[in-house]
């Protein structure tokens, strides 16, 4: 049954994400040279091991807890549209990130390392902060449509915000827009340690409650019917999306779409249930980010063009195929 | 003649709705249901009929009154407790989330209460599902998503989900929209079946002919009882003229009942 061909794509998207990773060790602006010469220059190795090989992996993980926090936010909201930003994590770490660079008065791109580290910590607490506003105004997470409505509130009004520090503070606004626009670029070792941590921890609770996941497909009072604890289940779920999102966020930006086409792109190929489709979706995410990440290095190399761009280019493309495939 | 009691219900209301929207729906009702019956709901839109099955099977909060399941209070049952003692068949079907499951997951869902959190289904959970597809005519489907199937397939599904439960006690609401007359009566043989296992079923249906052939009729009107009783009682013809406005004509047809909108 359905089983055989979840291994198949689970079996595939680990390869393919294997060879991406090696993929990715040898794009960059000083290109395949620095693999080449790696051993005998200390600079190659340097720019290979220190800057490409985190950066790839930190690719990888970022989209793997994008994709993850997607098919968690889409089964929990029983809504096909609905994405890992939809409880407002992104608008809350943009509001961070803009406050404390208005605040600091420096550019994302700054070398010093406690500033990165300073903004990683913002948009984390910003993200997170924002869920958990969110949840205020929903009064808990019992009532599915008020969350949803809760989320798009917390949305406009930290984004109004948002729009009034950049506009306050104008030197701000490119870095604002590099950050909008989602970059790999800032991953070091302890990022991808941070982000692998975050995304072992959400894969655990989400696979746990995946049967949950399932049975909320049959709507709410079934899923209650069935003797399923709701309440702790989707405190942990809504845990889970926070987390996920926040920790990609935190290091990563806000990279479009890829938490809402892993999940489809998944379906499109199995129909399963939570429990495999949570791994099968973080590893999709993954893949995807870490595809898109290489040719966003790769393209016009020694030029970068912003992740988020490709990301939303790409998956879109292949979503509106899909849709066009499906409804044919 | 001492009947075992499957539900004691004393004094229930129920609102829906919070703050200054909240609806008083039920309104002091008291009843009891037989154990090992086919007990069927009737009554016009809105009377409540939809929302006192939900307040037995305990999935909606109560204000006032008693609702004991088995001769113990429902909400002194766990979560597992009740899942296993009283299986619930929503009203309208799965929505589209449930799409992308195929129907052996879906049925296979009714196991949940039997199985520990985190643990894989075992055999009798397999067979389970076995025998409560083949019962509702859907084992051939197993490899397919609920999205491709009909209105009619998907309800069979649902039905099956409900089965595989293997509660004694079956509440169904609405269970034969999307119906055809052959599964119709699939369904009545299937809740005979039931009935003959001693279990017991609580239906809310539409279709006041086939309400009749249960064994106990409750007749509802506006949050209240208007009629309990055997369903071939004068009385219970007389309660459902009362509550639809005497536009219905009941006829004996071949020793049934066929009640037609006037």
């Amino acid at each position: 049954m359905s089983t055989r061909s979840s291994m198949l794509l689970g079996f595939l998207l680990l390869a393919l994400s294997v060879l991406l990773c090696a993929l990715g060790l040898g794009v960059g602006s000083t290109g395949l040279e620095s693999v080449l010469h790696m051993w005998a220059d200390p600079v190659a190795s340097q720019i290979v091991l220190d800057i490409r090989a985190p950066r790839t992996l930190g690719a990888w993980a970022a989209g793997a807890l994008l994709g993850l926090a997607g098919a968690v936010a889409q089964g929990l909201f029983r809504n096909p549209l609905a994405d890992p930003f939809l409880l407002g994590s992104a608008s809350g770490a943009s509001l961070a990130v803009a406050v404390s660079l208005a605040a600091l008065g420096v550019s994302p791109f700054a070398e010093a390392w406690l500033v990165r580290l300073g903004l990683t910590g913002a948009a984390f607490l910003g993200a997170v902060g924002a869920v958990l506003l969110t949840l205020t105004l929903a009064k808990g997470v019992q009532h599915t449509l008020r969350l949803l409505l809760a989320g798009v509130v917390v949305g406009m009004v930290l984004g109004a915000l948002t729009s009034l520090v950049t506009i306050a503070v104008p030197q701000t606004l490119q870095a604002m827009q590099a950050f909008i626009l989602g970059s790999t670029g800032f991953v070091g070792w302890q990022s991808l340690g941070i982000m692998l941590l975050s995304g072992a921890v959400c894969l655990g609770v989400a696979w746990a409650f995946s049967r949950t996941l399932d049975a909320l497909a049959l709507g709410e009072h079934t899923a209650q019917s069935l003797g399923l604890p709701l309440r702790p289940a989707r405190f942990a779920l809504i845990a889970v999306v926070a987390l996920a999102t926040g920790t990609a966020v935190a290091h990563t930006g806000l990279i479009a779409f890829v938490g809402l086409a892993a999940p489809h792109l998944v379906r499109g190929a199995v129909r399963t249930t939570y429990a495999q489709l949570v791994v099968l979706a973080s590893l999709m995410g993954g893949v995807l980010l870490l595809a898109a990440d290489i040719l966003a290095r790769g393209l016009i190399a020694p030029q970068e063009i912003p992740v988020g761009v490709l990301t939303a280019t790409l998956g879109g493309g292949y979503l509106l195929w899909l849709m066009h495939r499906r409804a044919g | 003649m001492n009947k075992v009691v499957a539900f004691d219900v004393g004094d229930l209301c129920v609102s829906l709705g919070a703050g200054r929207h909240a609806c008083p729906v039920l309104q002091h009702l008291n009843t009891t249901i037989a154990t090992g019956r086919w007990t069927c709901v009737v009554g016009p839109n809105g009377a409540g009929k939809s929302t006192f099955l939900r307040a037995l099977a305990g999935l909606v909060p109560t204000q006032q009154g008693r609702v004991n399941v088995n001769g113990k209070a429902l909400h002194d049952y766990s979560h597992r407790e009740r899942a296993k003692t009283l299986a619930w068949l929503a009203q309208g079907g799965a929505d589209q989330a449930a799409d992308d499951l195929s129907t052996y997951d879906i049925v296979m869902l009714g196991r949940l209460p039997h199985l520990p959190w985190l643990s894989p289904p075992g055999p009798a959970d397999h067979a389970a599902v076995q025998q409560a597809m083949e019962q509702t005519r859907v084992w051939e489907w197993r490899g397919r998503v609920l999205g491709s199937l009909s209105g009619g397939e998907r309800q069979r599904v649902l039905l099956a989900r409900l089965l595989a439960v293997q509660a004694g006690i079956v509440l169904m609401d609405e269970p034969l929209a999307n119906l055809d007359p052959p599964h119709q009566a699939d369904w009545i043989a299937l809740v005979r079946s039931l009935v003959a296992q001693g279990r017991t079923v609580v239906t809310v249906l539409h279709e006041i002919s086939l309400a009749l052939l249960a064994d106990e009729l409750l007749v509802m009107q506006a949050g209240q009882l208007k009629y309990s009783g055997p369903s071939h009682e004068p009385a219970a013809h007389q309660a459902l003229q009362t509550v639809f406005d005497h536009r219905l004509s009941i006829h004996q047809v071949n020793n049934r009942w066929l009640v037609l909108p006037t």
